[in-house]
């Protein structure tokens, strides 16, 4: 039982990790009052970006005779599924911020986009490396889970909280970060104040379009990196066509449920990761394993109408959110 | 120190426009340093947009400006706060979820961490400094009205500015308030500080300021010392044309009771009381004027009785008559279509014309039918008989547009709220229930709606009308009910009470006033 | 002029509103920004090692070349554009419901429930009608379900709806593991419709073709000349103003969302009865997402929905052939579709803003 417990924990913290990511990006481009539905779109980006990025950094050493070295393929990964989340967010952000569209269907675009450019180059990557996409056993060494000394031999908390990949720790002090960044950081008060009223933001003297921006582009990146543990992690280095499927639309319903803080948002992505993998772990008889895959879904949808039946002004979308704003308009 | 340094501000042929619509045209403008100048000029009339190019959110499109002897150019707000100029928005400019002194700190240069602990003490001292009262810790979304207002102002001189703008800051405020805040500016006056003060109300001009400038139509007309003219001057100046500011409030004898209110209590969003037992009777031929400082219940009022805002107690009872037949009916609880199929004709102006009244992004035809499109017979809307009452409308206000076809969205202030009015007294109400109607108009169109209001009133009609400015109020009303917190502290004739006694009704209820005569 | 004066220092491009734009202008705008996009993609061909022009031109081909890729292209047009204008149904009252994929799904299933259970009891024309009720309560509901959680709490839609969608997969997935399994199969897969249960064909593509064409009519006059149109219309523009001219906006929400869901399901059937015969994963294959594409570049108009959805069946269809052809994914499409629409809805921008150089009058610029 105890076991269980424990292997349905780390598998959580494990399927909650590219949630969480995603959720922390979209939290970041909210609180500037941009309302980016293409999460799922960057997450498939970063997805395909970070593999090929880890994929051609290990051809390029072999074809120059040296052998791929583990964490520099991993930086890798991680730089070119940042900078993929950041140029799909910079497509958002250029044409709501500046060309004022509409930020609901621009998101929508971005996600179909952003699924077609990962299945495409997924595809296309695959069919020239002859047949499928998929690093080598260094990349996914470093990928795999770490021996932390002294601390992943503690009894019981060892196996329960240090020994994940890397990535998990990444994510835990990127909320950290970020719930510093809203609370004490001068320029996170003035990005709340971005989100919630834009007019009184400019007023302040704050550039909106610099914060706007910068905000949708880092958080685009965040979710990018979030696609990229999708594919370096959960199919373990190897393209899956589809891989992201759905992952980035849980992550935008975390926002929610997290209320918009990065803090709650590691407990809520953790009990998402839980019911995401728990047919793995608790069995009820009868219940056929399909059903179990409609947990997360399900369990979104009852969270989404309980929060809505509540009303409340400071844990609630910044205000905002999702319309553009222009200072000349008269 | 040379001649130009005498002046905080010069503004020198400074033009803006917005698309083809010129908001100010060949502009100047000075404030001598330490002076209290006010900016005379109607609504509509380009004293903000001008303010706003020295705030730093509007960029002229010719023309320069001087500060301090100087010549700047003010690309953005920030540039504006380094040069010491400081502006506090008609529309406060305040970040609901933050605390006082957060927004008071937002978009400052400092360290990279916000010490809140310090910034509320710096923020009290100030605070204390010029005597206002507030806690730098609450937030704003508590506060209200006249809190929020001084969080503004505190805004501005934690900043550090010697220049303040002040746009409209007494339309929100109660004649007390008004007299508290005119201190204030005296005392900073003496400060040093240099202070333009935007208005239309001429008493206020004749009472706090050294100068007068005044802007018509785009343009400057000129400047004159207080101390050297009269409103009638003022007026004229203003308007363009020597004009009587005496509202007509026709004799007409009172008609039957038609509406009766009798302990109508409701919630806001917070489970707050937003009315506490209010009872009233609106009468034909007859206008009740409806004064408080906003958010004293009016809008939760109006919405009730038009069926759009749910009560928690009371009763609304209408009595009138539908084709010659009487109809007595208890309207609370009923919707808005339940109403009109009782054959209750009720018309409401609300104060969200664009947001509420009608659709901004569709044309004249389908907004005039939005109350009457169920009318016609079968599944197709009628769109024939619309189009004919939205141009005779057009002909009979003499509104401005295009035509039928163009959405109202884009006509001005003055001509919407004519389409929204006009609307509502074609189906020939007999309750006629209108929400700050004039509120950005200029003068000729709130005249005309004054005369609109006063012909429905001669109709017969019961016109319940809610206002924020007190003259106003007191000149066209038959009667003046006044609303603090939720309550009715009392319903006054204002031919009786002086503007004095409704400004503290409106910030006492009549038991506390007798409380405290007790207590005293 | 003075140097030092205001004018030298004047942002380098300001934007001003236009007053008004003439329509062919508009358009003008609108098709620089669609052969823009067609040369992005082309771009990205390019950078692939492939010349555009023989890709596009293989597209075209590849969709209208011979009478058989003709009715592939049309069989795809059908299911777009029936979901587009049922998408348009709730997008027009700017209730987001990206739900399509879940209502075409379990518009299927619930055809299929007829369809493959009851193909021995009942003739061909009461079993096709019975399909299409089913279909049609089925979507309708499942549109229905987030449209009274948003009347009564306001309750997001945009995530419910989607939710919705991987809800219906995993039953489909379920479905075909277990209860529907196929006889005899060892794959987890639904069995095919019986021949004679088929839709019938009208010039080579199933009747659905017609049900399209009729829909673009009705749904036009809908919008434009009913009532509910109206209300539509107004809920879309300010639900506040909806409630202050006595409309019931719950009841348009549902009421909308439920012609919207049954739309949507009314597709699951035809791809069900008159294109695959059997129910899968793919049966709804992203319809529901790029059907939105198809709406918002109609601006909700029927009509130009028609010339769109033909036109993304083109590119889809095209896609497979350039994936045969050139070893180019399939996926290709959706990037093109992206980027397409990148374009449009960048455009707009350019037909409500003008743009003025420093030192310009408005009047001349």
């Amino acid at each position: 039982m105890l076991n269980t417990l424990s292997g349905l924990f780390t598998a959580a913290v494990l399927a909650g990790t590219p949630l969480l990511l995603g959720a922390l990006g979209e939290i970041l481009t909210e609180k500037s009052g941009n309302l980016n539905l293409g999460v799922e779109g960057m997450m498939f980006m970063g997805a395909i970006t970070g593999l090929a990025g880890s994929y051609y950094y290990e051809q390029a050493v072999i074809q120059a005779g040296g052998t791929p070295n583990g964490p520099a393929s991993a930086l890798v990964a991680l730089f070119t599924s940042f900078i993929a989340g950041s140029l799909g967010a910079l497509i958002y952000g250029f044409l709501t911020i500046t060309l004022r569209a509409n930020q609901n269907v621009t998101g929508l675009t971005l996600t179909i986009f952003g699924t077609g450019f990962g299945n495409f180059f997924g595809e296309y990557i695959g069919q020239q490396a002859g047949g499928y996409v998929a690093v080598s056993d260094v990349t996914k060494g470093v990928f795999s889970k770490m021996n932390i000394p002294v601390l992943s031999d503690i009894p019981v908390i060892g196996s329960l909280l240090f020994r994940y990949n890397w990535l998990v720790y990444f994510a835990v002090v990127v909320a950290i970060i970020m719930a510093w960044f809203f609370n004490r950081s001068r320029v996170g008060l003035n990005l709340r104040a971005v989100g919630e009223n834009p007019a009184t933001a400019d007023a302040a003297g704050i550039n909106i379009t610099l914060y706007k921006y910068l905000a949708t582009v880092i958080g685009g990146g965040i979710c990018g990196i979030g696609g990229m543990y999708m594919s370096m992690v959960t199919t373990s280095g190897v393209w899956v066509h589809d891989c992201v499927s759905g992952y980035g639309w849980l992550a935008v319903a975390l926002v929610i449920f997290a209320t918009w803080s990065p803090a709650r948002a590691m407990a809520v992505a953790l009990v998402f990761g839980g019911l995401t993998i728990m047919r793995m772990y608790i069995n009820i008889p009868g219940l056929p394993a399909q059903i179990y895959d409609m947990l997360p879904y399900v369990a979104t949808i009852i969270v989404l109408v309980v929060t809505s039946m509540r009303e409340s002004k400071e844990h609630a979308q910044p205000k905002s959110c999702g319309l553009n704003y222009f200072r000349e308009e008269r | 120190m040379s001649e130009a340094a005498d002046y905080a501000v010069k503004m020198h042929h400074v033009t803006k426009t917005f698309g083809k619509v010129v908001a100010n045209k060949d502009v100047n403008l000075e404030l001598k340093n330490g002076e209290i100048l006010a900016l005379l000029g109607e609504n509509g009339s380009g004293k903000t947009t001008l303010m706003n190019m020295l705030s730093g959110i509007y960029f002229p499109d010719h023309g320069e400006i001087y500060v301090k002897g100087k010549e700047v150019t003010i690309r953005s707000p920030k540039d504006s706060f380094a040069l010491g100029i400081g502006m506090i928005h008609q529309h406060f400019k305040l970040v609901d979820v933050l605390t006082a002194a957060e927004n008071i700190v937002l978009g400052l240069k400092g360290k990279a961490t916000v010490n809140r602990k310090e910034v509320n003490r710096q923020v009290a001292l100030l605070a204390e400094k010029y005597g206002f009262e507030m806690d730098p810790a609450k937030k704003i979304y508590n506060m209200s009205v006249s809190e929020k207002q001084t969080v503004e102002i505190l805004k501005v001189l934690y900043k550090g500015a010697d220049i303040l703008i002040l746009d409209e800051p007494t339309a929100v405020l109660t004649p007390q308030e008004t007299d508290r805040l005119f201190a204030v500016l005296r005392n900073m006056k003496k400060d040093g500080k240099s202070i333009i003060i935007i208005t239309h109300k001429l008493n206020e001009v004749m009472a706090i300021s050294d100068r007068v400038a005044i802007l018509r139509k785009g343009e400057y007309i000129g400047s004159v010392i207080t101390a050297e003219t009269n409103q009638a001057q003022l007026t004229e100046m203003m308007v363009g044309r020597p004009i009587s500011l005496e509202i007509e409030r026709p004799a007409v004898e009172r008609g039957e009771k038609r509406l009766q209110v009798i302990d109508l209590t409701c919630l806001n969003g917070d489970g707050v009381k937003a009315l506490d037992n209010v009872s009233f009777d609106a009468y034909g031929g007859e206008i009740l004027g409806v004064a408080g400082i906003a958010g004293s219940g009016q809008k939760e009022l109006c919405e009730i009785i038009a069926g759009l805002y749910p009560s928690i107690g009371g009763s609304v009872l209408y009595s009138g008559s539908h084709d010659g037949v009487p109809v007595k009916e208890r309207i609370l609880g009923l919707k808005p279509d339940e109403i009109v199929k009782k054959g209750i004709s009720m018309a409401f102006v609300p104060e969200d014309r664009l947001g509420m009244g009608l659709v901004a992004g569709m044309d004249m035809t389908d907004n005039v039918m939005l109350r009457s499109y169920k009318s016609s017979k079968g599944i197709f809307v009628d769109r024939k008989t619309p189009r004919e009452l939205a141009e005779k409308l057009i002909n009979d206000l003499e509104i401005v547009t295009p035509g039928v076809d163009t959405p109202v969205g884009r006509l001005s202030g003055g001509n919407v709220q004519k389409v929204l009015l006009g609307r509502e007294i074609a189906c020939e109400p007999s309750v006629l229930i209108v929400a700050y109607p004039v509120r950005g108009l200029d003068i000729n169109s709130s005249y005309r709606i004054y005369d609109l209001l006063n012909e429905q009133k001669k109709k017969g009609v019961a016109v319940i009308f809610i206002g924020e400015d007190l003259d106003v109020l007191m000149q066209l009303s038959d009667r003046i009910m006044v609303m603090c917190g939720g309550k009715v502290s009392g319903i006054v004739d204002p031919r009786e009470v002086t503007k004095e006694e409704i400004g503290l009704m409106m910030i006492h209820t009549g038991d506390e006033m007798k409380n405290e005569e007790v207590t005293a | 002029m003075s140097s030092h004066g205001t004018q030298a220092k004047e942002p380098l491009i300001r934007m001003v509103k236009r007053d008004t734009i003439s329509q062919n202008k508009a358009w003008g705008i609108r098709a620089a920004a669609f052969v823009l996009s067609l040369v992005t993609g082309g771009i990205v061909i390019l950078m692939l090692g492939h010349n555009p022009f023989s890709v596009y031109a293989s597209m075209v081909k590849g969709a209208w070349g011979s009478r058989t890729v003709i009715y592939e292209t049309v069989k795809l047009a059908v299911p777009l554009l029936i979901t587009a204008i049922g998408i348009s149904f709730a997008f027009k009252m700017k209730f987001w419901n990206i739900g399509a994929e879940g209502q075409i799904l379990v518009g299927a299933v619930a055809a299929g429930a007829f369809g493959l259970f009851t193909a021995h009891i009942f003739p061909k024309l009461p079993l096709v009608i019975l399909m299409i009720l089913a279909s049609i309560v089925a979507g309708g509901l499942y549109g229905l379900l987030p449209a009274v959680c948003k009347a009564k709490w306001g309750t997001n839609e945009t995530l419910f709806t989607l939710m919705l969608n991987y809800i219906a997969l995993a039953f489909i997935k379920y479905l075909m593991n277990g209860p529907w399994k196929a006889e005899g199969s060892s794959f987890p897969k639904i069995g095919m419709l019986v021949p004679g249960a088929r839709l019938t064909k009208v010039l080579g593509v199933h009747w659905g073709w017609i049900l399209a064409l009729i829909l673009v009519v009705v749904a036009y006059i809908y919008f434009n000349k009913t009532k509910q149109g109206y209300e539509i219309a107004v809920v879309g523009e300010s639900t506040n103003t909806a409630r202050y001219a006595g409309i019931n906006v719950g009841r348009v929400f549902r009421r909308t969302m439920f012609i919207s869901g049954a739309l949507c399901g009314l597709v699951g059937m035809l791809q069900f009865a008159g294109a695959d015969y059997t129910i899968t994963e793919g049966t709804a294959g992203g319809v529901g997402f790029t059907a939105i594409t198809v709406a918002w570049l109609a601006k909700m108009n029927p009509f130009g929905m028609l010339v769109v959805s033909v036109f993304i069946a083109m590119l889809e269809r095209g896609a497979n052939a350039i994936q045969t052809q050139f070893k180019i994914p399939a996926s290709a499409s959706d990037l093109l579709i992206g980027i397409i629409l990148f374009f449009m809805l960048g455009c707009e921008f350019f037909i409500s803003y003008k743009l003025i150089g420093r030192g310009k009058e408005e009047h001349d610029a």
